[in-house]
């Protein structure tokens, strides 16, 4: 693979038609640009000339929406809640008001409303609860390690990465760990999207099995609810003022944002990691030269990859960004993928450098209200991964090309063959 | 310049010079001072630059902004003394200041 970047890497092909087709054409939220990890470029074009560009997606649902592309366009539209709702939902496709499958999430809320059930699961993954977690986290990181294969060809998606992040949730959900592929599952499942990816189950088949999800996670808030509250997150959600009376619908949405929240990120960060050190050898020297430089590259990393592409927001009121005029209603895609591709905000962009200044300067968990509640904890995940493995291995040679994910949201990788 | 003393919650006093103008969360990230992160580099976006200003400080510190009041509707051991320290200015009339940091910032 090319040394500059994998995101502006392959297929000159794409490169030309990005930088050729006529701008009302550019769709970045075709997942196509993300299988084949093109969208780098139609976002290079539109930060230099249309960078907050309108689009009209094919896909019914998703229709017409704005891309915003640079850095500080995306930092005001992510910190004017007000202005810029979410309650409209998180993602681009729009969903009837009644349909089953609009999940309720404080996410997608707009405060007082967020702010409450924010602060019911916030504490948690608050920095000061994280020692809590710390030791734990590495014996099981060491012992994920420890178990893989040497001198063969094995997926690191799978036998790392999705490991240890389903661990990780069971453990804050005091989820029983025999079960905890069903977190996967149930993660993969509740993003899944038939209208944009052909391979996604049917609507009803993904209802069903979100149901399986709610019935399991029922049974255990009913055991917490009737217990002394405990520190894991169903029993505080359960007992948190808050969060005690949620309906159905309302606790199975909070429990796929904290599922996908804590898993598709950290996850793809984790393999996202690997290709990069893989792809930038004088990198990955540096860090062994200086394994203090962790920290800083955990940052770099999250940057990097930008697990979540983007965030919507709808317009509550007519408004200007940009000079462009947006009107009451209209919802705007802000593209953290680009943002942190801009070199008006980031220098030089297109190269991973895990020594940065400044390195938590990134877009990937959001600004703002919203900004991810569970930051402090995936960098520890990240930073206590890195460790064991410098302990460990020489090197994580990466011996084919990643497949990645059909999604225009979840930035990630269903497989990545390494070797060790 | 003036001086400003950050506290941490186990105790630990730092005293740094910071030139006029500078915002306080900037003096504390330049300086490395423990428990102010300032993820978002000064922009009221992120909330990770909370502290406690000192009582008999308050006044000439002022009153929070808008942008600060939702943000800090959303930190853990939120007080009457919260501020973000990105939101304030230092300037000689806070020569002397005083603030403390949250332990969820540790």
């Amino acid at each position: 693979m090319n040394a500059t970047s994998p995101l502006v890497a392959p297929g000159a092909d794409a490169r030309a038609r990005a930088l050729t087709l006529p701008l009302d054409q550019l769709d970045p939220a075709d997942p196509q640009g993300f299988v084949d990890d093109t969208v780098g470029y139609v976002f290079e074009r539109l930060r230099r000339e249309d960078p907050v560009h309108r689009s009209h997606s094919p896909v019914p649902g998703i229709d017409t929406y704005w891309s915003v592309t640079r850095y500080q366009d995306i930092l005001h539209v992510d910190s004017h809640h007000d202005l810029y709702s979410s309650a409209g939902g998180i993602t681009l496709m729009d969903f009837p008001d009644d349909d089953e499958q609009k999940l309720k999430m404080f996410i997608a809320m707009d405060p007082p409303k967020h702010d409450e059930q924010r602060r019911a699961v916030s504490p948690i993954v608050a920095p000061a609860n994280l020692n809590n977690w710390r030791d734990l986290i590495r014996e099981r990181t060491g012992k994920v390690l420890d178990s893989l294969p040497r001198n063969e060809t094995f997926d690191w998606v799978d036998k790392v990465s999705i490991e240890l992040t389903t661990y990780m949730l069971a453990t804050l959900f005091d989820f029983p760990l025999e079960d905890r592929r069903l977190l996967t599952y149930w993660s993969d499942i509740s993003t899944a999207n038939k209208l944009t990816n052909p391979d996604a189950p049917e609507p009803e088949v993904r209802m069903a099995e979100l149901r399986k999800m709610l019935e399991y996670f029922t049974r255990l808030w009913n055991e917490r609810v009737n217990e002394a509250p405990r520190s894991d997150l169903i029993s505080m959600l359960a007992h948190g003022p808050a969060t005690r009376n949620m309906g159905p619908l309302e606790y199975m949405g909070n429990l796929v944002l904290l599922i996908v929240g804590g898993n598709d990120t950290t996850r793809n960060s984790m393999t996202g990691g690997v290709l990069a050190l893989n792809d930038f050898p004088e990198e990955m020297a540096k860090l062994r030269a200086n394994p203090a430089l962790i920290e800083g590259m955990v940052s770099e990393i999250i940057r990097w990859q930008t697990p979540l592409a983007y965030m919507r927001r709808t317009a509550m009121a007519d408004t200007e960004l940009g000079g462009k005029q947006i009107k009451k209603g209209d919802k705007l895609a802000m593209w953290y993928l680009s943002g942190n591709r801009d070199a008006g905000a980031i220098r030089d962009p297109d190269r991973f450098i895990i020594d940065r200044e400044r390195p938590r300067q990134h877009l990937s968990f959001g600004f703002g209200i919203h900004r991810c509640v569970g930051n402090r904890l995936a960098e520890l995940q990240l930073k206590i991964l890195w460790e064991e493995i410098l302990k460990r291995f020489e090197r994580i040679e990466v011996v084919g090309e990643p497949t990645r994910v059909r999604s225009a949201f979840v930035r990630g990788f269903s497989k990545l063959p390494v070797r060790l | 310049m003036p001086k400003i003393t950050f506290i941490t919650f186990d105790g630990e006093r730092r005293t740094v010079e910071v030139a006029a103008g500078t915002t306080l969360m900037r003096a504390a990230t330049d300086n490395r001072v423990d428990g102010i992160d300032g993820d978002c580099g000064g922009n009221c976006a992120c909330a990770t630059c909370h502290v406690y200003v000192d009582p008999t400080w308050a006044d000439r510190v002022g009153a929070r902004t808008a942008c600060e009041v939702d943000m800090l509707n959303l930190v853990a051991e939120l007080r009457d003394t919260s501020r973000l320290a990105c939101q304030i200015d230092v300037d000689a009339s806070l020569d002397g200041l005083i603030v403390a940091t949250p332990e969820s910032q540790h």
